[in-house]
């Protein structure tokens, strides 16, 4: 997000100033190496390292209490022969899908209001700074504070029930794909609203005004010229839901009530019981599921390009 | 944060034993325990790190031991699981671990816990024979499961593998246990609850829980498909593989049907399912019932005709203590069987492995409450003041020989753990 933003003021006359700096002797090459340097360092180290450990103790052997170093696919053939792990990983393919589709929509909704309808700046980041309000507590907070609302006796079922709209609680609300889904929405929409909102405002207004005045209708207006220019932010916000839900597991245990199981959930119980190389194979087939499912997303926006 | 610690540690250490090595003078302090402080001089700069489940690692017992004994004990409370996890994978982050019996099965191979020689324990014959025989009274039949007498002993200092018999070196210093059975809401269930057959009883469908722990969850599960007539166990504690099977059908078929309104995992989730009437009846701990009931919410722990399933906890020495804080955490194990910390967690519900020594430290009514299973005279409040019974009510279950007298299994670690916990996770994700 804050790339993004950072990235407007950017031209290209930006980089001609910058051969008369100082070079200290060093040709370009050297100083673009260096420059590099501390960031390849630190994602060595701290992205492509791990990862790596991570593959190699996913063919490791592990008994109740200790792990020991080999090279078996017996991890790899239980994950991938057993009818659970199928039906965890649609379930989680499932929170996904449903989780991007509602934050897209409420995403793009949001982030239109801002940028078209609100005509002021002042108005703009009053009411965008309104919707990271809630990011103000942990996400933790804002997922239980759902249990409850939601509960049986909850706020929720007894207003339905005080104004006659139900005779008894529904049991649905609480603990239930609803509830793990309402808490994904609730929690990752903005990761949606932000980039949204970042290209809409690069967007030229006068793009819109010409698009009017050539007869086009406001819904002609919104496939035709909005959608096509807010794509790169579409495709971000897309990529973090999707990663976020793919990824979470604390938000699927406490809202479904332990009841459903994601991927995650799955890795963190083989953690709890020591069987780190299982939860390495686990983690390593759902990285591999989100890379495809993230190289599928890029196949629809070349995102350099439009940034 | 544990390495610094450690570093701590490490300095702490060598200074302590060279101060250890000058100090001569025994004195005979510690009128309280009653015990001759050897260490008395330098004893006030040891610091025993100790970790354990929530339901022994209280702040309250921290201060006492400064105050008592003038050391200082620092606690961290962590689930079952983690527990386990950090006996066995970071034996330097701990002095004395506190587990339970069937964790001790699991993490003693590892060899980060030393044994503990019996003649230093000076209550160790008034500990209860469930600990050391294995019978409560001597014509008890020892339950199923994890007996804890099954794993409290060793061959010798080093020994790796279980003796049969009292040896004179035990792994874990019995603390604390009970018998657990179900948690019920008797005013939203408004009928007698007699059998484990009624955590799968279709009146109870989406009102119903049960935890998340899958060595727990599946004795519990056991209880349930044995009184239902369904599985004939041959060891509940050690079932086979056919056995965990049949087991998880009956489970998994239950939670398609939307028997259970959610699985628990902590302490205070099972206390905010029964309080908030999400759940009525579920697998529950002693002080959760305590916790819901302090809230005016009454819960019940009910007494079921098939018995109990029990647990035991124990404190464990980790290997590197030596010298000074050995010492240390000898006169802390005598000073934990003395009484203090026994009649607290008998006022929370527990019992404690040395219940004469408690009774010191208890007022007849509320040994007659807890232990005896006598009507409370007075009030009955818990060690933090809450009020948990008045005069004329009576504990769940009754008297401790009651209790412990119908332990149907213990916790317990199974030879097909491994594919029992495949199955269990199945289970949750079905």
């Amino acid at each position: 997000m804050s790339n993004q933003t950072q990235a407007i003021p950017l031209d290209t006359t930006a980089s001609t100033p910058g051969r008369r700096r100082a070079t200290y002797g060093l040709s370009d090459a050297v100083t673009g190496w260096l420059l590099s340097l501390p960031l390849t360092l630190v994602l060595l180290f701290f992205l492509v390292l791990p990862i790596v450990m991570i593959v190699i103790v996913s063919f490791w052997g592990a008994t109740e209490f200790s792990i020991y170093p080999a090279f078996q696919f017996d991890n790899y053939e239980f994950l991938l022969t057993s009818p659970v792990t199928y039906s965890v990983f649609l379930n989680t393919i499932k929170y996904a899908v449903i989780t991007w589709a509602i934050t897209l929509v409420l995403g793009f909704t949001i982030a239109y209001f801002l940028a078209f309808h609100v005509r002021t700046l002042t108005w703009q980041i009053v009411l965008f700074l309104l919707c990271t309000i809630p990011f103000w507590t942990s996400n933790i907070i804002r997922m239980i504070s759902w249990i409850p609302f939601l509960g049986r006796n909850g706020i929720a079922n007894s207003t339905l029930m005080s104004m006659g709209v139900i005779d008894e609680p529904l049991e649905w609300l609480l603990f239930s794909d609803f509830s793990v889904i309402l808490a994904f929405v609730h929690l990752y929409t903005l990761f949606m609203v932000v980039p949204i909102f970042n290209t809409m405002m690069r967007i030229d207004k006068s793009l819109i005004e010409a698009a009017y005045d050539n007869g086009a209708t406001g819904l002609q207006t919104l496939t035709n010229v909005i959608i096509p220019l807010t794509k790169p932010g579409i495709m971000i916000g897309s990529i973090f839901v999707v990663t976020l839900v793919m990824g979470d597991f604390i938000t699927v245990r406490f809202m479904s009530g332990s009841q459903k199981a994601n991927v995650g959930r799955l890795i963190s119980n083989d953690i709890a019981l020591l069987q780190y190389p299982s939860a390495a194979a686990t983690a390593v087939v759902l990285l591999v599921t989100v890379l495809i499912v993230i190289g599928i997303l890029l196949r629809f926006v070349d995102i350099r390009k439009e940034l | 944060m544990s390495t610094t610690k450690e570093k701590k540690g490490v300095s702490r250490r060598s200074v302590l034993k060279g101060a250890a090595a000058t100090a001569g003078a025994a004195i005979g302090s510690g009128a309280i325990t009653g015990f001759p402080t050897v260490w008395a001089q330098n004893i006030k700069d040891v610091t025993l790190r100790q970790f354990g489940t929530g339901v022994s690692n209280l702040n309250d017992v921290a201060q006492k031991v400064k105050e008592d004994l003038g050391f200082t004990l620092e606690m961290t409370a962590l689930d079952s699981d983690a527990v386990t996890q950090r006996a066995a994978t970071q034996p330097g982050s701990f002095d004395i671990a506190d587990i339970e019996y069937w964790i001790c099965k699991k993490v003693w191979p590892t060899g980060n816990l030393q044994a503990m020689d019996t003649s230093k324990i000076k209550n160790y014959d008034k500990i209860v024979g469930i600990f050391k025989s294995g019978k409560l009274t001597p014509e008890s039949v020892i339950a199923q499961g994890t007996a804890p007498h099954t794993v409290g002993f060793v061959d010798g200092p080093d020994g790796k593998t279980f003796a049969k018999e009292e040896t004179g070196w035990m792994t874990l210093i019995p603390t604390i246990y009970n018998a657990d059975t179900l948690g019920i809401r008797p005013d939203l269930i408004g009928r007698p609850i007699e059998s484990w057959t009624e955590l799968l009883n279709p009146e109870f469908k989406g009102k119903a829980s049960i935890l998340d722990i899958s060595s727990i969850g599946i004795m519990d599960a056991a209880m349930v498909c044995e009184a239902m007539g369904e599985i004939k166990y041959g060891d509940k504690g050690n079932m086979t593989r056919e056995e965990i099977d049949k087991t998880m059908a009956i489970f998994t078929q239950a939670k398609k049907d939307g028997q259970f309104r959610a699985f628990w995992k902590t302490f205070d989730e099972s206390v905010n399912l029964m309080a908030s009437g999400e759940v009525v009846i579920q697998s529950m701990w002693s002080p959760a019932i305590t916790a819901v009931k302090s809230r005016g919410i009454p819960c019940v722990y009910q007494p079921l005709k098939e018995g109990y399933r029990s647990w035991g906890g124990g404190i464990g020495l980790s290997k590197n203590l030596s010298g000074l804080e050995l010492e240390a955490a000898y006169e802390y194990i005598n000073w934990y069987l003395s009484g203090w910390v026994g009649g607290y967690l008998m006022r929370q519900g527990y019992y404690s492995a040395v219940p004469e020594t408690s009774k010191e430290f208890m007022s007849e009514n509320e040994w007659g409450y807890w232990f005896e299973g006598k009507e409370a005279t007075g009030d009955i409040t818990s060690p933090t003041g809450d009020k948990l019974a008045s005069a004329g009510d009576t504990r769940d279950g009754g008297s401790f020989y009651e209790r412990m007298g119908h332990v149907a299994c213990w916790n317990a670690v199974m030879d097909e753990n491994q594919y029992m916990v495949r199955k269990w996770n199945e289970f949750i994700a079905a």
